[in-house]
């Protein structure tokens, strides 16, 4: 366990050097979330009645969604991992006394921990300052932000999870460019990324919240938001915890497989 | 001029024959490109689902209004993907040979890439235009049929500015900016929706910073018949003006430019 703690600390200040990028990236997502307020709020003045949440509530999820956005975007994936599959440098990596599942989830966790936390507090600061509607409502009460923690932690479990899984699931393929591009696109479409679960119709909005992608972002930005209460909250924080022990079994399966029937291409 | 003409078709033609060698990638990555607007497209249907208009447009509208300025942007972005991909020439020093050669330093940035695969996102485009034609509920005639042209045209010259304006600040940056995405990528995802859906605040500043509403808001309101004195037709070709200043812009860059390869 240790060895992967400092391979985490490792690729975490790695990560932590990009900084220009950094600023860069939060001007980004803090005219990238004001536009897709002004969205919502269009929707919202043409028919109020109609809108699924709150205004308060799909404003504060929007900002959040900005400022986190490194720990649950779907194309957030490593190239370098994949090229790595692909031209054999994995082998490399393989040949360390370390297992291969934990070392690329530690390194996916550094990647998106390390990123985000240069990213986030800039956006949420900004955010909790902006006037009025438009601005972060602060939480309500203490026991809903402990379980909005909980999910966050779980959320990005999920995410990353998911991720090592695809990676593993490279292993088998040699081109993993299309695998990649039809993954990510399912995980916007499906994890609330494009719009939130709440603005689908009803009968899909169920389907959708059982599977997997559900437990990635929209829980806990729903129960921050106010949108997820109760049991309801609860049910979904539980479905967080499945999912995570099957993507966790099912990539280390893969794995397992992978590096036992491994050919590795290139010289 | 002539010339010019032939040396940029040449230069494209040799990028569509190098594509073809790996006609698999290609397949993949025109997929690709359709993938991630269609997943845009998605968001504003099921959007419909449960609102019946934005800003007073009705879907039907509103995918024509999309149709065309995906149109618009992927036009701009196959002709212009040498500026998107300009501050790698600069870092790699690239720029350099191509200053000593006798030929327009813009023409032969154009000629260093041209990106086919955005037809991808091209026909999905087309496909949501036909249904926008049908369902936008409009009586088409000619002035309308030439407002779309004119629409394409001064569209992709924003875009084409826009990419020129970003590629002139790599010559002070080396680096390209996170910040341009705003208005490029930025413009085509929020461009799906009227600028007017957005407030008056933007659209003031959509009107006359960077013209987006010009070929997009106010023409679709000839299209639609909410304006119907002509000479709303021609508004679209105003939006040209804007080329000039991210070419000066360019011309400055060019004059502070400092080799940085080796």
């Amino acid at each position: 366990m240790k060895k992967y703690l400092s391979f985490f600390r490792l690729r975490f200040s790695m990560g932590l050097s990009y900084r220009a990028a950094a600023w860069a990236g939060i001007a980004t997502q803090f005219v990238w979330g004001g536009m897709e307020i002004a969205m919502f709020l269009a929707f919202y003045r043409e028919e109020p009645g109609k809108f699924p949440m709150t205004i308060e509530g799909i404003i504060s999820y929007v900002w959040l969604q900005q400022a986190f956005l490194a720990l649950f975007a779907a194309w957030m994936l490593e190239p370098e991992v994949f090229e790595s599959i692909k031209d054999g440098n994995i082998a490399y990596e393989m040949c360390r006394p370390m297992k291969i599942y934990p070392m690329l989830f530690a390194r996916a966790m550094a990647m998106r921990i390390s990123r985000a936390a240069l990213r986030c507090l800039p956006v949420i600061l900004f955010a909790v300052l902006l006037p009025g509607p438009y601005g972060l409502e602060a939480p309500k009460g203490a026991g809903r932000f402990a379980l909005f923690l909980g999910a966050m932690i779980l959320g990005v479990l999920v995410t990353v999870a998911f991720g090592t899984l695809i990676y593993a699931v490279t292993f088998f393929t040699i081109s993993p460019e299309g695998l990649r591009l039809l993954v990510t696109s399912a995980m916007d479409f499906f994890n609330g990324a494009i719009i939130p679960l709440p603005f689908f119709p009803d009968k899909m909005k169920q389907v959708m919240e059982i599977l997997p992608f559900a437990a990635m972002q929209n829980v806990p930005l729903r129960i921050y938001s106010g949108d997820l209460q109760g049991n309801g909250a609860l049910r979904a924080v539980m479905l967080q915890a499945f999912w995570l022990a099957v993507l966790v079994a099912a990539g280390w399966a893969v794995m397992a497989r992978a590096e036992r029937k491994l050919t590795v291409q290139g010289g | 001029m002539r010339a010019a003409v032939l040396l940029y078709g040449h230069y494209v033609s040799i990028h569509v024959k190098s594509m073809m060698q790996y006609k698999g990638s290609f397949l993949l990555a025109v997929t690709g490109q359709f993938l991630v607007s269609f997943n845009v497209f998605l968001g504003m249907f099921f959007m419909f689902q449960r609102f019946s208009a934005v800003g007073g447009f009705t879907y039907g509208q509103v995918i024509l209004c999309f149709g065309i300025f995906l149109m618009e942007f992927s036009l701009a972005e196959c002709i212009a993907r040498g500026f998107d991909t300009f501050s790698s020439m600069v870092r790699k020093g690239e720029f350099d040979r191509v200053m000593v050669r006798p030929r327009g330093l813009v023409l032969q940035v154009l000629g260093s890439r041209f990106d086919l695969t955005r037809i991808g996102r091209m026909l999905q485009a087309v496909v949501m235009f036909a249904y926008g034609v049908k369902a936008g509920g409009i009586c088409w005639d000619i002035p309308k049929a030439l407002t779309v042209v004119f629409m394409l045209a001064g569209g992709t010259a924003v875009f084409f500015g826009i990419f020129l304006a970003s590629a002139a600040l790599c010559f002070f940056t080396l680096e390209s900016l996170e910040i341009m995405n705003i208005f490029t990528d930025g413009a085509r995802e929020f461009g799906k929706y009227p600028v007017g859906a957005y407030g008056k605040r933007l659209l003031q500043f959509c009107t006359f910073v960077i013209p987006y509403a010009l070929v997009q808001h106010y023409p679709l309101l000839f299209l639609l018949g909410k304006r119907t004195e002509a000479w709303w037709m021609f508004v679209p070709l105003l939006a040209f003006w804007f080329v000039i200043p991210c070419y000066g812009f360019w011309r400055v860059g060019i004059k502070k430019y400092q080799s940085s390869g080796s």
